[in-house]
This record gives structure tokens, sequence and C-alpha cells, in this order.
């Protein structure tokens, strides 16, 4: 087999599990959410409501696509994808297990944090394109946030890159046989992924850091006038970029692929990590109440940058401490 | 505080056009009912406010001018649908003020016990829909919703079983109450009651350790005790900027004299002191209900006979003026009769209409994401609000 055509092969399997993926860890969440408030969640759509992300897809791509009339046509239109295609993309680098990938680059770290931050751009887009307040102003935060909450994402990301030596997604795993770098330098390694945590919930803009949506005041932020397939898109976007970022965190401190049993068990353990990671942040939403924009600026840049700042020097110096030592 | 009769506002540091005006409502997720708030912006910063209210008038005063004493208790339930009972309350004491109708001592127990329960019933929506606010609906704030309704659906079990309705009761009529209480109920009530109470301090344990929900609402919407006097609001909102004033206790109707309760004050005048204050009158609207259940004096419900006609019941000429605490604070009712079987004018003097006169006051200078949580620390009903 050509390796182009291996390539082009993986990258459809992997985009078809990441858009399946998607449908069904709505379904976790909102079961997840049900148990939480002592609710059963949807039920009636197959056995227990197994049906349920198909049927909801179905009604989406049904329904009236609404273009507002003094909306930019352009912009409006495009927006959707520019904001998919890099939460699809992210996954590219993403090995889930040795040799399984679609591209294990050498920065793939890096990459990823790239091609992840790009979001923003089919964010404001739709947000100015709609022609809409309530969006306009979700727009003008979400850049606010995305910027305040890069930095530290990025530097909470680079505490595994530093202790593994390597950007490469593969030679990170493999760095953490024997232990995970959340267990990492007592309480460094915790802190870290603490830290990583916490920014990936605004990165993700999930609750409490989703003034962007914030349907208390914004209705629906900037995705308020998308219907069908478009607001469809941009959830699909929304969910695989939560879902791709579970998959970084389970990578870069639970140890990706590793586990006990056999080597086959890997990609398993893997969705189990990076599921637990997801959960976790589904528990905080749905306990949390959302903070105000103004309180989300001040968490990030007195509080959440310097630590993580302070993170990655600590980091740095230990590593080059112990290999002198060593 | 001379100037609080025009709307304040905050001058921001760029000057410049870059406002932006922006309707809240009268269609909007949080705007509780049909409420339309014309914010104006810098920024996120809210630098004007201009309320509008009137979407929910239902001619209600005119209204009973056409329908008789009869008729009306269960209509005048409908202007604060969320707390229907103490409505109803109102209505019934201001005709038998007027009409100098003596009530039975277990009819006014009675209307304490329901009434208290309706205040919880209320607060607990107030509660949920408070933090859905603030929490979003696909969020934390729909988990304490949910809780807090699953409590309010137990205490409308209790109605239902009482009157056979769960939300507009007709429980009150002139000269007592229409309904005793079924056999078995009392220990029901009280199981609930201390259900609720526990699962209170649940609330309170996952708001107050939640350091999220204290930098929403510390310092946030803060109503000076010059300003709460100056505006006229009352309720939770007026004891939460440090006003003990309670009409149970300042002219105690419907023999809440014979019951012991606090009335909870805070002093800080924030959204959270107004949660504080809500939070306590759960626990004190417990204690009364029990209170009530031990006490409860045997005896007729009603000083009059039940319904034969609906032009039973005529009030000589006079008027008169009776007010009650509801759930969102001081609701009164202007009655002025003729002789006949229906009144001539009827007045009310909803809670939360007195108490939306306070946004324009204290918004401005706040964040787009305060004015939901600000709103909804006032808890208006705009049934009550419109008539």
């Amino acid at each position: 087999m050509p390796p182009f055509v291996y390539h082009a092969l993986v990258g459809f399997i992997v985009l078809n599990a990441v858009i399946g993926m998607v449908t069904y860890v709505t379904l976790l969440e909102r079961k997840f959410a049900a148990r939480m408030q002592s609710r059963i969640g949807p039920y009636y759509v197959g056995p227990h409501g197994l049906l349920q992300p198909i049927a909801d897809a179905i009604k989406l791509m049904l329904k009236e696509d609404v273009v507002p009339t003094l909306a930019d046509r352009w912009v409006y239109n495009l927006a959707p994808l520019v904001f998919l295609v890099p939460c699809i993309l992210i996954f590219a680098t993403i090995p889930f297990a040795p040799g399984l990938g679609v591209a294990d680059l050498n920065i793939g770290v890096l990459f990823f944090l790239a091609v992840s931050s790009l979001e923003i751009v089919g964010l404001f887009m739709g947000g100015w394109g709609s022609n809409n307040k309530y969006a306009l102003l979700s727009a003008m935060r979400a850049v606010n946030q995305i910027i305040s909450y890069d930095l530290p994402f990025i530097f909470a990301a680079l505490v595994p890159v530093v202790l593994a030596g390597s950007l490469q997604m593969s030679a990170i795993v493999e760095a953490q046989r024997g232990l995970w770098f959340v267990g990492a330098w007592y309480v460094l390694g915790p802190l870290a992924f603490l830290a990583f945590l916490v920014a990936t919930l605004a990165a993700e803009n999930r609750v409490p850091f989703d003034i962007l949506e914030a349907e208390s005041e914004l209705v629906a932020g900037f995705r308020v006038e998308y219907s069908g397939m478009k607001f469809s898109l941009i959830m699909l976007g929304e969910y695989a970029h939560m879902i791709g970022t579970s998959f970084l965190g389970a990578l870069l401190f639970l140890g990706g692929w590793l586990g006990p049993g056999p080597e086959w068990l890997g990609p398993v353990w893997f969705l189990l990590k990076a599921l637990f990671v997801f959960l976790v942040v589904t528990w905080v939403r749905w306990s949390f109440v959302r903070i105000r924009v103004d309180q989300i600026l001040a968490i990030s840049w007195k509080l959440l940058l310097p630590l993580t700042l302070l993170l990655l020097m600590v980091t740095a110096f230990l590593v080059a401490w112990s290999a002198g030592g060593a | 505080m001379a100037s609080t009769a025009t709307t304040q506002t905050v001058e921001i540091g760029y000057g410049g056009n870059e406002r932006l005006i922006m309707n809240m409502g009268p269609q909007h997720p949080s705007a509780h009912g049909v409420f339309r708030a014309i914010l104006t912006l810098e920024g996120e910063t809210v630098v004007a406010v201009d309320a509008v209210i009137g979407y929910l008038h239902r001619c209600h005063e005119k209204l009973a001018e056409n329908l008789t004493y009869v008729q009306y208790p269960t209509i005048a339930s409908k202007t604060d649908y969320v707390s229907a009972m103490t409505a109803e309350l109102a209505y019934v004491a201001s005709v038998e003020k007027v009409g100098k109708i003596d009530v039975p001592k277990r009819a006014q127990y009675l209307r304490v016990l329901v009434a208290e329960l309706q205040r919880i019933a209320s607060h607990c929506l107030w509660l949920g829909t408070w933090c859905m606010d603030m929490g979003g609906a696909l969020g934390g704030g729909a988990t304490i919703f949910l809780y807090a309704i699953r409590e309010r659906e137990l205490i409308l079990d209790l109605f239902e079983a009482l009157t056979g309705a769960r939300l507009l009761y007709g429980f009150h009529q002139i000269g007592g109450v229409r309904y005793d209480v079924p056999a078995g109920w009392a220990e029901r009530c009280r199981q609930t009651v201390d259900l609720i109470e526990r699962r209170v301090a649940e609330y309170e344990a996952m708001l107050e350790g939640n350091a999220f929900f204290l930098v929403r609402t510390q310092g946030v919407g803060v109503v000076s005790r010059e300003l709460a006097l100056d505006v006229g609001v009352c309720g939770p909102l007026i004891r939460g900027s440090g006003v003990g004033y309670d009409v149970r206790r300042a002219e105690p109707y419907s023999s809440y004299q014979d019951f012991q309760f606090t009335v909870p004050v805070e002093t800080a005048g924030d959204c959270f002191a107004r949660y504080r204050v809500r939070m306590v009158e759960f626990r004190e609207s417990i204690k009364i209900v029990r209170q009530v259940l031990d006490g409860l004096p045997e005896g007729p419900i009603s000083s009059r006979p039940g319904v034969k006609s609906v032009g039973q019941v005529r009030i000589p000429k006079g008027e008169g003026y009776t007010r009650v605490e509801g759930a969102r604070g001081e609701l009164g009712c202007y009655v002025v009769a003729d002789g006949g079987a229906k009144p001539y004018r009827l007045k009310w003097r909803g809670a939360s209409f007195c108490n939306l006169a306070v946004l324009p006051h204290i918004i401005p200078g706040h964040k787009v994401a305060d004015v939901v949580a600000i709103m909804g620390s006032v808890d208006p009903v705009f049934g009550e609000v419109d008539r």
C-alpha cells in the first residue's frame, strides 16, 4: 500500500471515529448530567435513549437554515467551517496507540496547541458576521478569553514536554513508562495537571468559563443566529475540541495508552483515560455557576499565568538539575 | 439621595460614541416572564438601564370590579402566580376588614400554614431560577434549579391534597378558608418540611462552599439602606439592606403574633445578603409551619356558610387596605365597597412592582452578566408587576 493511501485511509477512519464519538459523547454528558440532577436523561429513542444522538443529528440536518437578512453572508456562512476545521485537525497528531495515528509529528504538541487556538478565528467570524448584538458581544468576549487562557494552557501543556524532553506525542507517552507525569516530582505533576484542567475548561468555553455562550445574558452568544446544519457544525467543532483536549490531557499527564494488560488493550486504556478527563470537565460544568468576564481575566492573568510559568521554570530547573546530577 | 429620581449614569474612561444599545427581553431566557430592559453598554459595562413593563397586563383591578367577592379570590391568586396563597389572603383579608367579618381561629391558623408553605415553595423557585440566571441552563445553575424544583414539587403535592389544585388554589374565602386539612395530611406535612430543612442545608453547602458563587454575588447589586428606604422596596430586599421590616412582625395579621419566629436581617445589601435572608426565611417558615401544626385549634374553618350563590357576600359601604407579607414582600390590597356584591374599586400594591423600581439605581456600573444576577436577586414575578 503506498504511504499516501495509507495516510488517507487512516485519516478517513479517524475523522469518522471522531464524528461518531462526538455524537455519542453528547449522550454520555447528558446521561451524566441527568444522574447529577436526579433525572433520567434521554430515554425514549432506542433502549435507554441510545439512539438519541442519531435522532438529534437527523433533526438538525432536516431543520431550516435561516440566514439573517442583514448578516455578512460570506463571513456568516464560512464561519462554521473555519471553526470546525481546526477542531477536527487537532486529532491528526494524536497517536491512539504506538504507530496508530494520522501523523506522529516530531512537533506534535506544538502543532496541537497552535491549531487548537485557531478556532478563535471561526468564532469571531461567526459573532461578527451574524450582525447581532449578542453575538458581537460574545465574539469580543471570546477574543479576550482565548488570548488570556491560551498562555496558561500552553505553559501547563509544556510541563510534560520538558519532563519528557520531546515534543513528539509518542515519545512523551513512552517517557511516562513507570510513572505518569501526573505523579511526577511530588506536587509538581498534580499541580500542572490541575492547571491544565482549569485552562482546558476555559479554552473549551465550558462552565464556569462559558461566557461566550452565556445564555442567561447573551442568549446563545456567537451562535445565536445559526440554525440547522451550521449550528450542528459549530456544536460538532466544540465537542471535537473538547474531546481532542481530553485526549491531549490523557496523553500528557495520564500515560496515554500505557496500562496493565496486553499491548492491544492500549487504545482502550487511552480512550478510558480521555473519557475520565472529559467526565471531570463535565462534572465541573454541572456543579459550578458561571463567572464574570472580568473575573475570568483576573483569574487568568493574576493566578493561572504566573502559576503555570513558575511550574514550567521549576520543571526545567529540576530536569536540568537531575540530568546534571546523574 | 435626592437625585434618585433620575437614572444614574456612570462615566467610563474612554469617551466617544462606542455605546451599544441592547435589548434584554421581552423574550429572553432570563427575563423571568416578560420584562424588557433596554441596556446601554460601553463594552461590557452597563451605563444605563430602562425598564419596560406591562407586557403581562391583564386588567386585574378592572376584573375585580366585575367579579363578586365570592368569585374573585380564585382570580386574585393569578396576580402573583408563584405565591398564589398570599395573594388570595391579601384580598380576602382586605374584604374582611371592610366588611368587619370575623375569621375563626382555626381558619387563621390554616391561613398562616398555607402562607408559610407557599413562601417555602416560592423561595425554592426563586433559588432555582436565580442560580440558573448565573450558572446557565446548561451548567451548575440548572443542577440547583432541578434540586429546588424537586422540593417545590413536594409542597405542591401537599397543596394538591389540600385543595385539589397545584398552582392557583382558591383556598381562601371571605370569612375563612374553603377546605380543612384531610386525614394524615399534617403528618405528611411534617415529613415534608423535615426533608426540606435538610435539603436547604445541602443547597447552602453547595453554593456557599463555591468560590465562584461567592464572587458572583458578594458586593454585586448593593442596595444601601438609604436607597432601600427611599425607593420603598420591601420583603427580602429591604431586610437584606439592614432594615428589619416585616409585615408579619410590624402589623401582625391572621394570628401571626401567636408564633415565634425571627426576622432575618443582613446589612451588606448585595445579592448575597438577599440570598442569605431568603435562606434563613426557609428555616423560619418551617419553624412556623411546625408551630401551626402543633397548636392547630379545633373549631369551624369559616364564619360564613359555604358558597351557595356567587352574589351571597355583600359588603357594606366602606374602604380598607390590608397588607400581608408575601414571599416577595409587602403585598397590599385596597378595596372600596359600595354595599353591593362586587367591590367598587380595587387596587393592588404588588411587592415585585415596588422592588423592580430599584433596578435602574443599582444596575448602572455593573457588567452585563451582573444584570441577570441582580434582576434574579430581586425576584420579580411579572404577573404581580403588570397585573
